[in-house]
């Protein structure tokens, strides 16, 4: 009998319960043992970056907005800032400030949904409940300071819309203050829980090595031992008016990524403190040309998940020519597969999971062309929608009869 | 008159139905309890009724590769295996059923095939995660099944009897003397986890590695009666525990031994219930680890507990 007859191969996605997002995982078991993860993305793309050309750089900042649910403020600053380049735009200490602390909230509330999903993914749906539940008072709170539980729709050019009143801040304080007393206790947890530790030590294994080479980011990386965080390499908005460690570890595993997060999570209330003490005051805006002129910029943005990219080039017209976004989880998905090799089928999950992955932020679709026979492999809407009508057609079913309520035939 | 008294009891008190509705209200304090532990609200009273019968009016669906036969035998198996089981053991009077020497040892048989039943449903569903979950539920069975056998039987050997009411007879003769098997008692407590697929042993139906496990293709009715079989099964292997291990309170007036025996029942429930609200969920392979060097050592010492006093007292 060949090795090969042994191999079970199993679809983790796109629908699978321990996936949020639609992504196939192709996996080759032998036992319960991984022998190869083909994976393969693209079911989620929703073609942003070229709505962004269409659309004004004011729109642009609602749609990229919306790349992420988590880290929507994240792609929204970095975005923001890369157009700012290019206009030449000086924004006011308070605006920066104001960007840096929901930032850093923002920060909270992903990680600690990290922690809450990492938990469900190893069957600890306690952590789960208990994460969430703290989770709800920095949600509570971001929703008072912007409006919004997430897609806050704070940043605008030339700063931010929405200023922080003095009576909000000892609330900002009060929050802090809970959720640092219960982030300490998850710490106590991660290191005397035995059931935890044992499904997170020695799992998904990268070396330092391995990491840079595979060019991961965020704390992927620093779990790993590679110092690195944008915050402090690249100080932009109000990060180099406070000071803050970069956490690395060196366990080079899941249990490394959970010391990491939770450690970031620490500094962020330290953060959170200084710019509450430090809040200047002064205008939140300045005002923004209609009409961006020529050039381009990138701008790098240490996003809870790891350093966002945004790329920004202008034509002079109200509308960008080009924008281009790296979200984390792209940098980091060559690194989950290096991480699966050898591991354990129970592993799959949590090893996904510790990379914070969010693949409608990463989706991106590849066209081919065949340069000789000029044919293409992508449809125009005209071309799918006549596909969908002679598919049907030739089940014997004429869909062009059908009328939508209040439309015309289809 | 003996055959209609005898039907009643075999098929409603204390058998049948009563164990359904037990295990039902069994479910109901489990979700309730693992919800509260985890601060949330929990599911009302009746939820547990209005899943079986909201499960029974679903559309049955039979995956066109399974073996349909096996595929809808398995539950009903997994749910007859466990009422038998019930009929030899005391639940409140010291004689249940159908009483013979060595019952506990049919007791326990009965109780393992719940478990093959798994392993066959998911394993003539013929859809991967199926057929994994049910591997992996017949390899966890390799792992608990003994160290549950050895911790069950050593209350015996100090009670010189294979018969379930012999040993309660026993331990009503000298007080106190249970005691002695406390060690066997926790052995029982984490293997039973183990048999309910519970966490931190609920590898062969871990959502987020292979969906459902075997439960994977069942739907409707079929699912139901799997359900069924499971909260019954609880209740049953529960009633083994409590007679075995916690065996006082036979010889009271029948309406508070049966108040005794609910307490035990529940108080069994909770402590599994707080047992799966503060764990992880292993990897098989740390589990056979766990149950084999550390678990089954246990239940060794137990047994070696009882046979010294068995020489001494």
């Amino acid at each position: 009998m060949s090795d090969n007859e042994h191999i079970v191969q199993i679809p983790i996605g796109p629908q699978h319960p321990a996936l949020k997002e639609p992504e196939s995982f192709m996996v080759d078991l032998r036992g319960e043992k991984i022998d190869a993860v083909r994976m393969r993305f693209g079911y989620n793309h929703r073609g942003i970056e070229k709505g962004c050309e269409q659309r004004s750089y004011t729109q642009d900042l609602y749609l990229v907005e919306r790349i992420c649910g988590i880290c929507s403020y994240s792609h929204s600053t970095a975005f923001v800032q890369a157009v700012e380049e290019i206009a030449g735009l000086e924004i006011p200490r308070r605006a920066q400030y104001i960007r840096t602390l929901v930032a850093e909230l923002e920060r909270i509330h992903s990680h600690m949904l990290w922690l809450g999903v990492a938990g469900h993914e190893i069957g600890f749906d306690t952590l789960l409940m208990y994460t969430w539940r703290d989770r709800e008072q920095v949600m509570i709170l971001l929703a008072q300071l912007t409006g919004n539980r997430v897609n806050y729709g704070l940043n605008t050019l030339g700063g931010v819309r929405r200023d922080i009143t003095a009576e909000q801040l000892p609330g900002i304080l009060k929050v802090v203050d809970s959720l640092e007393e219960r982030t300490k206790y998850y710490i106590e947890i991660a290191q005397t829980e035995e059931t935890l530790r044992q499904r997170l030590a020695g799992v998904g294994r990268l070396s330092k090595e391995e990491a840079v080479r595979l060019g991961a980011v965020g704390p992927t990386a620093r779990a790993s031992g590679v110092d690195r965080d944008t915050r402090r390499d690249d100080p932009y908005a109000a990060y180099g008016e406070v000071s803050f460690k970069v956490i690395t570890d060196d366990h080079c595993d899941v249990y490394g990524r959970t010391v990491v997060r939770l450690g970031e999570l620490m500094e962020t209330y330290s953060i959170i403190r200084q710019l509450v003490k430090n809040m200047p005051e002064g205008p939140i805006l300045v005002k923004a040309p209609r009409r961006i002129p020529e050039g381009e910029a990138l701008s790098r943005y240490e996003a809870p998940r790891g350093e966002d990219v945004h790329y920004v080039r202008g034509n002079g017209t109200e509308k960008p020519e080009r924008v281009k976004v790296r979200a984390p989880t792209l940098a980091n998905t060559q690194a989950v597969a290096k991480m699966l090799e050898d591991g354990y089928l129970a592993d799959l999950p949590i090893v996904i999971a510790a990379i914070d992955p969010c693949f409608s932020c990463t989706d991106r679709m590849i066209g081919i062309r065949d340069r000789d026979r000029q044919e293409r492999q992508t449809m125009s809407w005209e071309e799918v929608s006549r596909y969908g009508v002679d598919f049907y057609r030739k089940k014997g079913i004429d869909p062009s009869k059908i009328t939508l309520r209040g439309g015309s035939a289809a | 008159m003996m055959a209609v008294e005898a039907l009643f009891q075999m098929l409603i008190f204390p058998g049948f139905l009563f164990l359904i509705l037990l295990g039902l209200a069994g479910q109901f304090v489990d979700r309730k309890l693992y919800a509260r532990l985890q601060n949330r609200v929990g599911p009302p009273w009746f939820q547990p009724v209005a899943d079986f019968f909201k499960l029974l009016g679903k559309e049955t669906v039979i995956p066109e590769e399974a073996d349909a036969r096996m595929f809808r035998l398995a539950p009903v198996f997994a749910l007859g295996a466990v009422i038998a089981a019930s009929f030899y053991i005391p639940l409140w009077n010291v004689r249940p059923l159908l009483p013979f020497e060595g019952d506990l040892v049919v007791v326990l048989y009965l109780l393992l095939i719940p478990t093959l039943t798994f392993f066959l449903g998911g394993w003539y569903s013929r859809s991967v995660f199926s057929t994994l979950g049910a591997v992996r539920s017949i390899t966890q069975l390799f792992a608990y099944e003994i160290p549950l056998l050895i911790a069950v039987l050593s209350p015996a050997l100090l009670a010189n009897t294979w018969s379930i009411s012999g040993i309660v007879q026993y331990y009503a003769a000298h007080p106190g003397r249970w005691l002695f098997n406390l060690i066997g008692f926790a052995v029982a407590m984490i293997t039973l986890l183990g048999k309910l697929e519970k966490v931190p042993f609920d590898i062969p139906e871990a959502e987020t590695e292979i969906v459902a496990g075997t439960f994977t293709e069942y739907s409707g009715r079929f699912l139901a009666f799997f359900r069924l079989a499971i909260d019954t099964e609880a209740i049953v292997s529960a009633s083994l525990v409590a007679a075995v291990f916690l065996p006082f309170g036979f010889e009271l007036a029948p309406w508070l031994a049966f108040i005794v025996y609910l307490a035990k029942i529940l108080a069994i429930l909770t402590i599994l219930a707080i047992l799966r609200t503060v764990f992880a969920r292993l990897r098989l392979d740390q589990m056979i680890d766990f149950c084999w060097k550390v678990v089954a050592p246990i239940a060794f010492l137990q047994v070696l507990i009882d046979l010294v006093l068995k020489e001494l007292i």
